[in-house]
């Protein structure tokens, strides 16, 4: 069992063969929030399309490399040495993509009561997001 | 931004806040930020915008004028310190009162420049440290020490991967060996990067 983890998802699958992060084709949705359409891979209004003459780097019929299409869209894939974890991160480009608009990126987290609060909850009040750290 | 909810508990619980404290154990703000230190703040307006971008949160670079020996700042850098609090904390009430025709919001385009620029490296850091926190918290803190350290190579300026996986005191605060070390390696950078607004003393000021 190999663990798939994003910032918002965690699924746990069987991996196809032993190189790299190939999933398949049924995982692959729950595993990373995209999907596999014939425009290539897709989330949203997105679609990144497979580089021509490489379909084999990227699909077979039952599996799709889901660490390439990782690499191809320049966000960071990273797994434990065993293999048995891996985390698909987002790209830098994303990242500042979403700072630079302005629009405040959400998050939910919990306090110590356990109630999650999220970022959006407060829209209507002006919000001073300020980090703290026991260490 | 605690891996140990624990940890925090204290803290927030002296402190007894009336605004939420939200615990953070995966640094998760932090990426999705772009964040390097505590404390640093964002400014979102009723809009859900971002009026300033992430900053050190009204402190100074006050590490350079500690003494390990005596184990204190030099008074007068004490009272600079006190200084810059209140004219940070000012400056919130200012926007908390007056909004958008506050003076120290930026407008869009000095928002835009003041957003930290993330590189691929960071981006893998911030990947790597979650995918520690996951390891950690299954149990394998062999295999989560091997992906932070990675984290350090990879995203050197951030404080807050290091302190949060580095050596605690009793006092659970990273004020070791470890954490002085770093500290010293910062050569002319500084520890808390200058805030932009007027009345904050630039670490070159001081």
């Amino acid at each position: 069992m190999t663990t798939i983890l994003t910032e918002n998802s965690r699924a746990d699958v069987t991996t196809v063969g032993n190189d790299g992060l190939w999933l398949k084709r049924d995982d692959v949705a729950a595993a990373t929030g995209w999907v596999l359409k014939p425009e290539g891979f897709c989330k949203g209004d997105i679609c990144v399309p497979i580089p021509a003459g490489r379909e084999n780097e990227f699909v077979t019929d039952d599996a799709v490399n889901v660490g390439a299409f990782w690499a191809l869209m320049d966000k960071p894939a990273v797994s434990t040495e065993a293999g048995d974890a891996w985390f698909l991160g987002e790209g830098a480009a994303d990242r500042n993509a979403a700072l630079t608009s302005l629009e405040a990126p959400n998050f939910t987290l919990k306090g110590l009561d356990g109630v999650e609060h999220s970022l959006v909850d407060f829209r209507g009040k002006r919000v001073l997001l300020a980090t703290w750290a026991s260490w | 931004m605690d891996a140990d909810i624990e940890a925090a508990r204290p803290w927030i619980e002296a402190a007894n806040p009336t605004h939420p404290s939200l615990i953070d154990q995966n640094h998760e703000v932090s990426s999705l930020y772009n964040m390097v230190n505590v404390p640093q703040c964002v400014w979102i307006d009723e809009n859900g915008i971002i009026v300033r971008p992430p900053e050190t949160g009204g402190s100074i670079d006050m590490l350079r004028f500690f003494d390990p020996e005596t184990g204190t700042f030099a008074e007068d850098k004490l009272a600079l310190a006190a200084d810059a609090r209140t004219t940070y904390t000012n400056a919130v009430r200012d926007w908390a009162v007056n909004g958008a025709n506050s003076k120290f919001v930026f407008d869009a385009k000095d928002a835009r420049e003041h957003v930290p620029e993330m590189s691929g490296d960071v981006a893998l850091a911030h990947a790597t440290f979650q995918l520690g926190r996951f390891v950690q918290d299954q149990g394998n803190q062999a295999e989560a020490d091997r992906l932070f350290a990675i984290c350090r190579d990879l995203h050197p300026a951030s404080w807050n991967m290091f302190r949060q996986t580095t050596e605690k005191e009793e006092t659970g605060i990273a004020v070791g060996a470890e954490f002085f070390a770093k500290v010293g390696a910062l050569g002319d950078e500084p520890y808390y990067a200058g805030v932009d607004m007027e009345g904050m003393p630039q670490p070159e000021d001081l």
